[in-house]
């Protein structure tokens, strides 16, 4: 049981974590351009093609840097030059040219690197056993990868509390229109940061392509959990983001370690009362878990945990 | 590119359908070419023109060229439907399908209904991938053949082999959370109860089909279970990805599978290292099969860089071509009385027989472990370096399972 406990805990948090280094940059674009970026999952699957046609060529680390920067050019040329033309038509526009950029992705994906998953490796240098607890080993690419999102995590509290840069994303984060007011290239703020949130989920994608499997439904497979993620936290707030983060990927954890029903916990006369829902165990509903959060946080608390703004 | 050749190819068909009707005998073949199904689908085509250009120059079907007429259904049953009368409108009798038993059940019922409404103008549907059991139960029809084996089919030759591993002690369930997940586990508990009443089922799990990114969770409750050896009809990334989860937890048990052959499987184990503990169960391997087998299998690799995934498919085509000898006749129905019962040589050797009473395809079965390739083996998977090592034949005796079908005959 102990054993059971302690993994999922770490195998929840290293979710969590990997929820959180997407779930930061999308918070930020839609709060700051009140866009809900529906490719932002794609761009972490182009970190993970990237990094793996790099790390193929050059090896995994030049990769590990390399794809991240490339990923948020290709981000911040798309915002520049596609969502600030759509911009004048209003959100809704907006919302559609992100849907269909995520289709363009996935297919472009499709077309280039095949529909099979690729043969992306964790480097020989992490492959070795961390740690050996109860019996169970732990993969020390599990460790790299956690430390890489806490290191993230820190460089973008340390960006957004220190610098002159972030005083102004923050500003723009609750008064867009006044910074502009004040004389700020707004657009050029935006176009930076959806640069370094896709950069961010590039980076996802690259420590995760070789831990997960790279392919090209990769992107549908996160997508959706993601803006569970944003709404829970609440909008623009990088803490909320970080705390729902591990919230959704411990709960997920646990409730699949669980097996539960609604049988066991009132007694038989659950199956009657809610039929084939009474039976199944917790483990099996476990997936609908954080889409039941977002409905309950949506009526009981619309801003989120942390959020500063009305959703 | 590809896509654009198969359009064409499906147009020209269709255009030039009537005006060579009398030339060709027609094998629609109705499987996915386009969307998520699309990789299985172009190679299950490949292997049909394959198969075509053979018999054709072997002198084709009674004087007739054997055509293939490639036809996309998405996986979708409706779809395949209207495909099949595409099919039937340019002049095919025969139609072949694979991918999704739901699709399967469409096409066997539609062709069913068609024959019963244009009585001399019948069509037969050969199956060769779609497992479902209730196609030759319940769901059976005279006009529909199946050359795989049915999951519990499958399912009896897998409990057959652990009978005879007595280090089997304890066994964890997980399975996909939909009809085909639902009915492995059913199977798995039901014949491993009869076989070996002291193995201890330790857990059964079903997880939601194709959305889960990280096993990690599930593995590590097989781990707490003690389990030492996993039964599971994953296939796709939920295979390769429950996989990786368990080579990164250093799980040790050994893994019996339905599909960790499939597209991307062999890439998978690769990557995980976990040399000759996962197992597969099907009706064929390149490795041990007869000479004149192996080199057609060389022939398939050199032309098209991929193996031959389905023998059954073989035995179909080549099965069809001696029931149109034998009936000298291309008309389905005298074809479909030759099928039934019909005993031949299977592509990977031995024999195999259709039976009467559903038509379902009996043969040996391999149960397989993938790992290094091992001395005298030809074939790899997938560049990976790593073949497939057969540990355990069940014969086609030991695999009959029991039917419940009770055949309208015309």
């Amino acid at each position: 049981m102990l054993e059971l406990i302690t993994f999922s805990t770490l195998n929840g948090v290293l979710y969590g974590m990997l929820l959180f280094m997407m779930a930061s940059g999308l918070t930020l674009i839609f709060s700051m351009m009140g866009v809900l970026n529906f490719a932002h999952a794609s761009f972490y699957m182009i970190g993970a093609y990237f990094g793996f046609e790099i790390s193929r060529r050059i090896g995994f680390w030049p990769g590990f840097f390399v794809a991240p920067v490339l990923v948020g050019v290709i981000g911040g040329l798309i915002e520049r030059y596609g969502l600030r033309q759509v911009h004048r038509f209003g959100h809704v526009a907006e919302l559609l040219f992100t849907f269909g950029l995520a289709f363009v992705i996935e297919e472009l994906v499709n077309m280039i690197w095949g529909k099979l998953p690729v043969d992306y490796r964790v480097p020989p240098s992490l492959d070795f056993v961390a740690f050996r607890l109860f019996d169970t080993t732990y993969p020390a690419y599990r460790i790299f990868m956690l430390a890489t999102a806490v290191a993230m995590f820190v460089f973008l509290l340390v960006i957004l509390k220190r610098t002159r840069v972030g005083l102004i994303i923050q500003a723009a984060l609750t008064h867009p229109n006044m910074v502009a007011m004040l004389g700020h290239n707004v657009p050029q703020v935006f176009m930076m940061v959806f640069g370094v949130g896709a950069g961010l989920a590039g980076l996802a994608g690259v420590i995760a392509g070789p831990a997960l499997v790279t392919q090209p439904s990769m992107a549908a497979l996160l997508g959706p959990i993601l803006f569970v993620v944003i709404v829970v936290g609440g909008l623009g707030s990088l803490g909320g983001a970080f705390v729902a983060s591990l919230l959704i990927g411990l709960v997920q954890t646990f409730a699949v370690a669980i097996n539960v029903s609604l049988a066991d916990a009132i007694g038989p006369s659950a199956a009657s009362l809610f039929g084939e829902l009474g039976r199944a165990p917790l483990a099996q509903i476990a997936p609908v878990l954080p889409y039941l959060l977002l409905v309950l946080v949506l009526i009981f608390r619309p801003r989120g945990l942390f959020g500063t703004r009305e959703t | 590119m590809k896509k654009f050749a198969v359009t064409v190819a499906v147009a020209m068909g269709l255009t030039c359908g009537a005006a060579a009707a009398q030339e060709t005998a027609k094998l629609a073949y109705i499987d996915p070419l386009s969307g998520g199904g699309a990789s299985i689908g172009e190679v299950g085509l490949k292997h049909y023109q394959w198969l075509a250009d053979q018999i054709n120059a072997q002198g084709g079907l009674l004087g007739k060229k054997l055509e293939i007429l490639p036809l996309d259904n998405k996986t979708n049953p409706q779809e395949a439907v209207v495909q099949a009368q595409k099919a039937i409108d340019a002049g095919a009798r025969y139609i072949t399908q694979g991918n999704g038993s739901s699709v399967a059940a469409a096409l066997s019922d539609f062709v069913t209904k068609y024959n019963e409404r244009n009585p001399g103008k019948e069509v037969l549907y050969f199956n060769y991938a779609a497992v479902d059991d209730a196609l030759t139960n319940e769901k059976c029809s005279f006009w529909h053949f199946r050359w795989d084996a049915s999951s519990s089919i499958k399912m009896a030759a897998m409990t057959n082999y652990l009978k005879g591993q007595p280090s089997v002690k304890k066994v964890y369930l997980i399975n996909q959370d939909y009809s085909f997940g639902q009915g492995v586990r059913k199977l798995a508990v039901e014949m491993l109860k009869a076989k070996r009443p002291d193995i201890e089922i330790v857990g059964d799990e079903l997880h939601p089909l194709l959305k889960i990114t990280d096993f990690s969770p599930y593995v590590a409750k097989i781990k707490a279970s003690g389990a030492d050896s996993v039964i599971t009809g994953n296939w796709g990334q939920d295979m390769a990805l429950l996989l990786k989860a368990a080579a990164d937890a250093g799980l040790q048990a050994n893994w019996y599978t339905y599909y960790a052959g499939g597209a991307g499987g062999p890439t998978a184990i690769k990557q995980t290292g976990l040399a000759d503990k996962v197992h597969d169960i099907v009706e064929g391997d390149p490795n041990t099969a007869i000479e004149a087998a192996q080199a057609k299998e060389a022939e398939f690799r050199k032309k098209y860089n991929i193996g031959i995934w389905y023998p059954r498919a073989v035995n179909e085509i080549r099965m069809f071509a001696q029931a149109v000898k034998e009936a000298n006749s291309l008309d389905p129905k005298a074809v479909a009385l030759k099928l039934e019962g019909m005993t031949a040589d299977v592509f990977d050797g031995g024999k195999g027989t259709m039976r009467k009473d559903d038509h379902q395809f009996f043969q040996d079965m391999y149960l397989r472990s993938f790992g290094p390739l091992k001395a005298g083996q030809r074939f790899d998977e997938e560049g990976t370096g790593w073949g497939w090592t057969v540990k355990g034949k069940i014969a086609s005796a030991d695999t009959t399972v029991p039917t419940t079908c009770k055949m309208d005959r015309p």
